[in-house]
């Protein structure tokens, strides 16, 4: 195999690979941030404790219920779902007639809350939890275990599922133009109330997603997401929370970035998207997919 | 003519206070213990730094703590790498911070609202991994045992009790002066860019110089903060350059009250006292701040200071409109 600027194959396609997984992450939790933005007009900053809260409760699952990973993929997302609800309906819906930096405040407040309460009970050393498809395939050029070649292929495939739901199914029609005109909807009789509960829910959903996905390969930690969300912000800065489409190129494209910056100058790797951020604020402000207002 | 004899009559009000809060704070240290003193006035001034951003140009930063821990690191490695004087060092912090202010304003000032506190976080979690990795700050161990050098040459600080009091002449330049630009035809084009952007442009004012100076001065105020905070402690660490920290400050100026001249200062207060109370509890402080802030976004947004403003103004109008009934 070939050698790049003395780099061997391994180390980059291995990079690649974990850059890949970072930036489906991203792709996940950016998504989720722009559907809640795009119809509520909030900042969801409790984004990262509900990844937190989506690896917890699977450990917790496999943990106290036996459920192993395969179920909690399918039940971490309903009931994390389900407290994003609640969180909606009984807090975030009382500030929507306010400055939409209450907004943030509050679920930054939230987002405190959820993390002490589960490093009180849990600490902050972390969880393992094993991989549930353990092996992995040779493939010449480079070693790819089975579970994170499933977690990227799992994540786009998700991602490219909600951007077909909202750009090209009627519910997604309903959602777009009630990002536009709310009350111009609901004068047609649709319950907008119900659908930003609802599409609050989703997004938090998929951050609980994430959050599963990410359990085996990092360690369950009640910090995990406090850290992530920063970075996933700096991600939606750049990308603009203009379109579904370019979030997910964003997310997987900087992850990419990321992992290929790990290799060839390590000590950048944690900064890069804050760079790249600060550059693309300088030359296009809206963001790479943004629309200027 | 009545709204500007209304507004004569609340900086005399507002001066009046200050004056009894100073004297308060002469005697306090021999009740209180002067180091938690000195850390409620550090952390008053950084909240009035905040204030002046939010309070008074709109602008969430959700990053402050990047000039308030960046100007320590930089005091801390000045007066005992280099072995500045203490005024010296205090005013390395302070200029690094105006200039790192500078930086970040100009990339910030880009976006508004939601997005200007995105991309502020984000710029200070950079700064927070240059802190982590740079060579001079020592890392997780931070720069310790920073020594208090006599000031001018002349004043002896190491002593607790006399440096109270060179903290508290700091505290009071730093208040009058951000309190000077609050009153100011600069701070009144400022409140005119917060309540309507689009308005204050079409008369012609330079909206992003006006909110890029006010950031640098934010930004300058909060790292006069966290240099004299470093020499209080003789410590400079993480912690202050950590998005938990710029999370403080926020809550700081909420509680006590955004746009208002004394809710920082009441803020830092409670905070700090409160942080003081709870040392004992663990992760506890996490939860009870985030608490805090969910009850005053939803209960009483304009904080302590803002209410109490808020129930005078209604007494005076009542007291105001039955005088002009019987009249």
């Amino acid at each position: 195999m070939f050698e790049l600027l003395g780099v061997p194959p391994q180390a980059l396609m291995g990079q690649l690979l974990l850059g890949l997984i970072n930036g489906a992450f991203y792709a996940l939790l950016s998504l989720g941030l722009a559907v809640i933005f795009g119809l509520m007009n909030v900042i969801n900053f409790t984004h990262g404790a509900q990844y937190m809260m989506g690896a917890f409760v699977a450990w917790m699952l496999l943990q106290y219920a036996g459920i192993p990973y395969w179920g909690a993929l399918v039940l971490v997302p309903v009931i994390v779902g389900a407290t994003g609800v609640v969180i909606e309906r009984l807090l975030i819906s009382r500030l929507y007639h306010l400055d939409h930096l209450y907004g943030l405040l509050l679920t930054f407040g939230l987002a405190l809350i959820i993390e002490g309460l589960f490093r009180q009970q849990y600490g902050s050393s972390g969880l393992p939890y094993s991989n549930p498809i353990p092996g992995g395939q040779n493939l010449g050029f480079m070693f790819l275990p089975w579970y994170r070649g499933w977690v990227v292929g799992f994540s786009l495939a998700v991602c490219l599922v909600t951007w077909f739901t909202i750009e090209r199914t009627k519910l997604g029609a309903y959602l777009r133009a009630a990002t536009e005109r709310p009350d111009l909807v609901q004068a047609f009789g649709i319950n907008v109330p119900r659908m930003i509960t609802l599409t609050y829910g989703v997004g938090v959903g998929l951050a609980a997603l994430a959050g599963v996905l990410a359990a085996p390969i990092y360690t369950v930690n009640p910090t995990m997401g406090a850290n992530l969300i920063i970075v996933v912000f700096a991600v939606v800065v750049i990308g603009g929370m203009g379109s579904i489409l370019g979030s997910i190129v964003t997310g997987f494209g900087l992850g990419i970035v990321e992992g290929l910056t790990k290799v060839f100058w390590p000590e950048a790797s944690a900064t890069v998207i804050f760079v790249i951020m600060a550059i693309v604020l300088m030359v296009r402000p809206q963001g790479l997919f943004g629309t200027p207002r | 003519m009545t709204s500007r004899k209304a507004a004569a009559d609340g900086r005399n009000v507002e001066m009046i206070v200050f004056a009894v809060l100073m004297a308060v704070m002469m005697v306090a240290p021999f009740v209180v213990y002067p180091i938690l003193l000195m850390k409620i006035l550090c952390f008053a001034l950084f909240a009035c730094a905040f204030n002046l951003l939010i309070g008074y140009g709109g602008l969430l930063s959700f990053g402050h703590a990047m000039f308030f821990g960046f100007a320590a690191y930089v005091s801390a490695y000045t007066v005992k790498a280099w072995g500045l004087s203490t005024e010296l060092g205090i005013l390395a912090g302070t200029a690094v911070a105006a200039g790192l202010g500078l930086v970040v304003g100009l990339i910030a000032i880009r976006r508004q609202g939601i997005y200007f506190a995105m991309v502020t976080l984000a710029l200070a979690q950079m700064v927070f991994f240059f802190c982590l990795q740079a060579p001079f700050t020592g890392g997780e161990d931070g720069i310790q045992a920073i020594p208090r050098r006599a000031l001018f040459g002349l004043i002896d600080i190491s002593k607790d009790m006399s440096f109270y009091y060179v903290v508290l002449a700091i505290f009071a330049i730093g208040f009058l002066i951000i309190y000077r630009t609050i009153h100011s035809p600069f701070g009144q084009v400022l409140k005119a860019i917060r309540e309507n952007e689009p308005r204050a442009v079409s008369l012609g004012y330079a909206v992003d110089r006006f909110k890029l100076i006010a950031f640098v001065l934010s930004a300058t105020f909060a790292g006069l903060a966290g240099a004299t905070k470093t020499i209080v402690f003789q410590l400079a660490s993480l912690t202050d350059v950590t998005w938990q920290m710029s999370g403080e400050v926020v809550l700081m100026t909420l509680v006590g009250g955004m746009g208002t001249v004394f809710g920082p200062i009441v803020g830092a207060a409670i905070i700090v006292l409160m942080q003081n109370t709870l040392t004992g509890f663990g992760e506890w402080v996490l939860v009870m701040q985030g608490c805090i802030f969910v009850l005053t976004v939803l209960l009483f947004r304009r904080g302590i200071v803002g209410e109490i403003v808020a129930a005078a103004r209604r007494r005076s109008d009542a007291v105001g409109r039955e005088a002009a009934t019987e009249g």
